[in-house]
């Protein structure tokens, strides 16, 4: 299989997106999206755990087992996330607060045991990275957007900063609650995939 | 290369797997326990300052800053059924795991902010003014709200009734509507109302609707729109821990001292 390298660090971004195509790790996507503070350390320790279990794996791909290969994989996504949890912990206190179980919860995004499983089992170290940083991206785009459009609408502001007064803060905007919730992420990422699909028709799946 | 497939060096590279991480996540857990527990350290005292009115929310501050305005603000254990200070260590008290240790608590009584075990001691803080003379206390409040419990502090002046500040450090509630337990306007609504009514009962709620300055409603304060479960669990919460289980003995103990 000849992957080149700029397709793996690129394709991930608009044609084989992480969440817009392959549908995956929408749990988190959900979650810290109130925010575009705590989705950009969300999407850094993404991008940080993607490309290190990328290459990681990569660099023991001939010598795992067959047979505890998913283990093998989880394992080393668990001490990544562990490792990244407790620096965040450690450096940045008050966005580790916000983003609580979530940091953990990276182990279960099905992006990077799908970039493990399908990529860095058979690619070599450099492709493996390039890939990770490619999907890492990738999710961190969709989530910028869906983050940018919730806080705004949702409490006004972007990057904690008051772009539009609310009226419970004696301004004249009535901020709208559904997007502080976490359906509207839904109806946002939702939205996302259509427009690539409109832009990119042959993402549509086929019926039948 | 050795056969990948036999069962030998299976075990073997899954057992080398296993130290190999192990050994960087215990070292990493360990290098940064020191940092990690100066946030928490530094956090509380933030929000404690944040009840006292020392500090703004979302004020930037640096740990030399929390430190100088924590200066006048001292950290006392006391006994929650005598309301005596009790000798402990401040830095390490955790009034959550005390709670839940069958050794250091007691059984609540049947009450609307859903507490379950009441700690034999609790953590309190009393600001002192230049002179010594006691200024504020700030008691730690705990109670359900609509997802989960709410953690906080309620700051009451020296004459054990005025309240000075309330905040909250950690809870579940929806952002926008419960969550607005957080908007400092809500939060500036607090100060200059009355916990306790001439009888000495509390009485000071969140009431539905908007409730009028201090001087024409001593005992209301406005409820928060769309959040009326949250709203009742501050007045839940502010009735246990004020009243007869919780910092009542304490409260009486310093309106004697004043006296």
């Amino acid at each position: 299989m000849a992957v080149k390298k700029s397709e793996a660090a690129l394709d991930p971004l608009f044609n084989n997106n992480p969440i817009a195509l392959q549908v995956l790790g929408i749990c988190s996507a959900l979650a810290v999206t109130t925010k575009m503070e705590t989705s950009v350390v969300m999407c850094a320790a993404v991008i940080a755990v993607l490309t290190l279990s990328n290459l990681t794996i990569s660099l023991l791909r001939h010598q795992i087992p067959n047979s505890i290969r998913i283990i093998v994989q989880l394992t080393v996504i668990a001490s990544l996330v562990i490792v990244t949890d407790q620096i965040l912990k450690a450096y940045v206190f008050e966005i580790s607060k916000q983003l609580s179980v979530f940091v953990g919860l990276i182990i279960t995004n099905c992006i990077i045991m799908g970039r493990a499983e399908a990529f860095a089992m058979q690619n070599p170290p450099s492709l493996a990275i390039l890939d990770g940083i490619g999907n890492g991206i990738g999710y961190s785009a969709i989530l910028m957007v869906t983050a940018f459009l919730r806080e705004l609408f949702g409490s006004g502001k972007l990057y904690g900063y008051t772009v539009m007064p609310t009226v419970s803060e004696g301004g004249w905007y009535l901020p709208n609650g559904l997007m502080l919730l976490s359906p509207a992420a839904f109806f946002i990422i939702g939205g996302l995939i259509w427009a690539l699909r409109v832009y990119k028709p042959a993402q549509v799946e086929m019926d039948g | 290369m050795a056969n990948r497939q036999a069962t030998g060096y299976t075990l073997l590279f899954a057992t080398a797997i296993c130290i190999v991480c192990g050994i960087l996540v215990s070292s990493f857990a360990v290098s940064l326990e020191e940092l990690q527990d100066e946030n928490i350290a530094l956090d509380k005292q933030k929000r404690v300052l944040e009840a006292v009115g020392l500090l703004q929310p979302g004020e930037p501050i640096d740990e030399a800053e929390v430190a100088e305005r924590f200066a006048p603000i001292e950290p006392v254990l006391i006994e929650l059924a005598s309301g005596e200070a009790v000798d402990g260590d401040t830095a390490t008290f955790d009034q959550q795991r005390r709670a839940r240790d069958p050794a250091t608590s007691t059984e609540a009584p049947d009450n609307l902010a859903k507490v379950k075990r009441i700690p034999d001691q609790s953590l309190l803080y009393e600001v002192r003014g230049n002179g010594g003379e006691l200024e504020m206390v700030v008691l730690p409040i705990e109670g359900l709200g609509l997802w989960g419990t709410l953690y906080g502090f309620l700051a009451l002046d020296a004459d054990t009734t005025t309240v000075r500040g309330i905040t909250y450090y950690q809870h579940k509630e929806t952002p926008g509507l419960g969550g607005e337990v957080d908007n400092p306007r809500w939060k500036n609504r607090w100060p200059g109302r009355k916990a306790f009514d001439d009888d000495g009962e509390v009485r000071l709620a969140v009431i539905k609707g908007f409730a009028g300055s201090a001087e024409e409603d001593p005992y209301e304060v406005d409820g928060l729109a769309g959040a009326t479960i949250t709203s009742n669990g501050v007045t839940n919460m502010l009735d246990f821990w004020l009243g007869e289980n919780g910092f009542e003995p304490y409260l009486n103990r310093i309106r004697a001292e004043a006296n």
